[in-house]
């Protein structure tokens, strides 16, 4: 397959430092803070699925994390996101409790979703975050519902769908991304383009790995952006989120990216089934997107390596204190499996 | 009083809803020149303006998708489906999305959405304009699912069911629009109070259905009245959660049962009817064998001479 990603797909490239022009200090320390907190929680998620402390899989996005924090930074917590199976950075890029994840991801009824979603199936709409899924493209079509709803409540908040390389290959995408142009939907579809499928590398999914080309078949103003450069996200995110707050109807906005663990779990280099390159993952790595904006704002002389070793020690602490925590808390009372079946608490009637 | 068929019944409590609630809009296929729905949508979009009653592209997993995404934000969206048919293609919203959203995310969610497809079969349609798969949605937890089968409650119950905080399927059949009555004025009621309602009291068979086969029932009734067969009639109305208590009283008393449905026989809510009420009747009670009547396991045929057989006639349940 001939590679349309204007080199973003080859891993020796992209490793230079970002660039941090025209974006003011705080915001450049809150993204770089938030990539940090998102990458040290799935971390510890990675390890506690290890020591087998975590019942369920994980689908950890380490590697991803400048896609939700520079798209996120121009959101506000009345717009309306939607996520998928790999949703922790979606989350927490809006809302870093991570002890609140931790707890969820445990089963414990402080979790985001009272100990009854797991890590598949996250909430938290008092931040936006409306819900995550883990049937591949379940939510792109709720996304645009709720930006039609936005619309009829004459407000100016967006949807947001997140949604991965494989997604795209799912029908109802495409109805979704008709229905949002002719019905001028405010929805933001968020392609976080990682080459790889849970089975299968995109090469051998689709003939071209450009997903753009389906915002093009709908004409929908689309822009193709470097996935680790969070300052690049940042910028056309924010641009596309000013049309759409203006009534300009849906944007798609492209990120190649990479992860570093496999599809489930904290292996690096298994997938379902599919052995990825070690070469590959380690020239991913160089392109971390933490890293390269670290090493930027050092430059840049608004940032220094002590103040990082600080603030990663004090991000290690907290963690650790959470997940202690969120380990020591109750789990859902044995009513809760009949009790939100319906809204009024009712079980089977008879 | 004001008189009403079945499909302008609906369309009453269509207005009735779009009137009072701001937060509710329609959205389906064919919304703006509804030949497909009988009467029951009539200039609704001339009435109400395009923007909330929306026609869409031919997309039933989107639409159905987006209606349900509508209702976690705030609104109270119905969605059509001339044909239960073309629905299938919005499994997903339906089963995964809506009916599950409340239990996983820790009853902090309310997709609050109305699904409204119908039952449009006969005439020559063959098999996939046919279907009545009632049976299917009432198999899913977390999925309210309701069969009006008479004038009041098409309205009524459609009412109910949008203003309900959880996703509903709301089912009618085209064969139930020409029934004829007076309705009094709209009084709200809950959907999650609605038991099944005895239509005719009788001493001598319990005759179990909903919908369509429901109007079939009542007719029968009617014959074996003459015949001086007195039969309870019992129209379940809201086929999940199932409440059973009422079935199970009236067996108690007639101690016999038959169960009409209008989809087909095998793994059917017929089956699941006779389940629930033997399981809870004592021993010995029975009379009879309890008895269903339902379609042949087969797709339904096009041809005027197969139709005739496979659909079930009042003179069916007399026999």
């Amino acid at each position: 397959m001939k590679s349309q990603l204007a080199g973003l797909s080859d891993p020796t490239k992209f490793h230079e430092p970002v660039c941090v022009d025209n974006i003011n200090t705080n915001t450049l320390k809150k993204m770089l803070k938030s990539m940090i907190i998102i990458r040290k929680t799935e971390q510890q998620l990675a390890l506690a699925r290890k020591e087998g402390l975590i019942g369920g899989p994980v689908h950890l996005g380490a590697g991803q994390e400048a896609i939700a924090v520079g798209i996120s930074e121009s959101l506000q917590s009345s717009d309306r996101v939607f996520g998928a199976h790999r949703s922790h950075s979606h989350l927490l890029a809006l809302n870093p409790n991570f002890y609140k994840l931790f707890a969820e991801v445990l089963g414990k009824e402080t979790g985001f979703s009272k100990g009854m979603g797991g890590s598949m199936h996250l909430f938290d709409q008092s931040s936006g975050f409306y819900g995550s899924v883990p049937i591949v493209a379940g939510t792109v079509s709720l996304a645009v519902g709720a930006a039609m709803a936005a619309k009829m409540q004459d407000t100016n908040n967006i949807g947001v769908a997140y949604i991965g390389d494989g997604a795209v290959e799912e029908g109802v995408v495409h109805e979704s991304f008709n229905l949002a142009k002719v019905h001028n939907a405010p929805t933001l579809f968020v392609i976080e383009n990682n080459l790889f499928a849970s089975h299968m590398h995109i090469s051998l999914r689709q003939p071209s790995n450009l997903i753009s080309r389906f915002a093009i078949a709908n004409e929908i103003p689309y822009k193709l952006v470097d996935g680790n450069d969070v300052c690049a996200i940042h910028n056309a995110a924010k641009e596309q989120i000013i049309d759409m707050r203006n009534g300009d109807g849906p944007r798609l906005i492209e990120l190649v990216t990479y992860r570093h663990y496999g599809h489930v779990d904290w292996r690096d280099d298994v997938d379902v089934g599919v052995d990825r390159s070690l070469d590959d993952i380690e020239n991913w790595k160089a392109r971390d997107p933490i890293h390269r904006l670290s090493k930027s704002m050092v430059k840049k002389g608004c940032w220094s390596l002590d103040e990082e070793d600080e603030y990663k020690k004090q991000v290690d602490i907290d963690i650790t204190l959470a997940w202690d925590k969120a380990m020591n808390d109750p789990y859902p009372s044995g009513n809760a499996t009949l009790d939100y079946v319906y809204s009024d608490n009712q079980k089977e009637m008879t | 009083m004001e008189k009403h068929n079945y499909g302008t019944a609906i369309l009453a409590g269509f207005e009735y809803l779009l009137e009072k609630y701001p937060e509710v809009f329609v959205i389906g296929q064919g919304l703006w020149s509804p030949w497909y729905v009988g009467n029951s949508m009539t200039d609704l979009d001339k009435k109400f303006g395009v923007e909330r009653i929306i026609d869409t592209p031919v997309s039933e997993s989107a639409c159905t998708g987006a209606a349900v995404g509508a209702s976690l934000a705030g609104m109270k969206p119905i969605v059509v489906h001339p044909r239960m048919d073309f629905m299938i293609y919005a499994m997903d919203a339906v089963v995964n999305q809506a009916a599950k959203w409340s239990h996983m995310l820790g009853g902090q969610a309310h997709p609050g959405v109305t699904i409204r497809s119908i039952i449009n079969r006969g005439g020559e349609q063959g098999a996939q304009h046919s279907q009545a798969l009632h049976a299917w949605f009432a198999h899913i937890p977390g999925l309210r699912v309701v069969m009006p089968s008479t004038v009041s409650d098409a309205r009524d119950l459609l009412i109910a069911s949008v203003l309900c905080p959880d996703p509903v399927m709301f089912i009618d059949d085209r064969w139930l629009y020409d029934q004829e009555d007076e309705l009094l004025p709209v009084k709200e009621i809950s959907l999650i109070e609605q038991k099944p309602l005895i239509s005719e009291a009788g001493t001598d068979i319990t005759i179990v259905s909903s919908g369509h086969t429901s109007l079939l029932s009542r007719k029968a009734g009617t014959i074996l009245k003459n015949l001086n067969i007195s039969a309870e009639i019992i129209d379940i109305r809201v086929l999940n959660p199932f409440y059973v208590d009422d079935i199970v009283s009236s067996v108690e008393k007639t101690k016999n049962l038959l169960v009409v449905d209008s989809g087909t026989l095998s793994a059917g809510f017929s089956a699941e009817i006779i389940a629930k009420v033997v399981e809870r009747l004592p021993i010995g009670i029975l009379e009879s064998r309890p008895v269903r009547l339902a379609l042949p396991d087969a797709p339904a045929p096009t041809s005027r001479v197969l139709e005739k057989d496979y659909y079930l006639h009042e003179e069916d349940v007399v026999k």
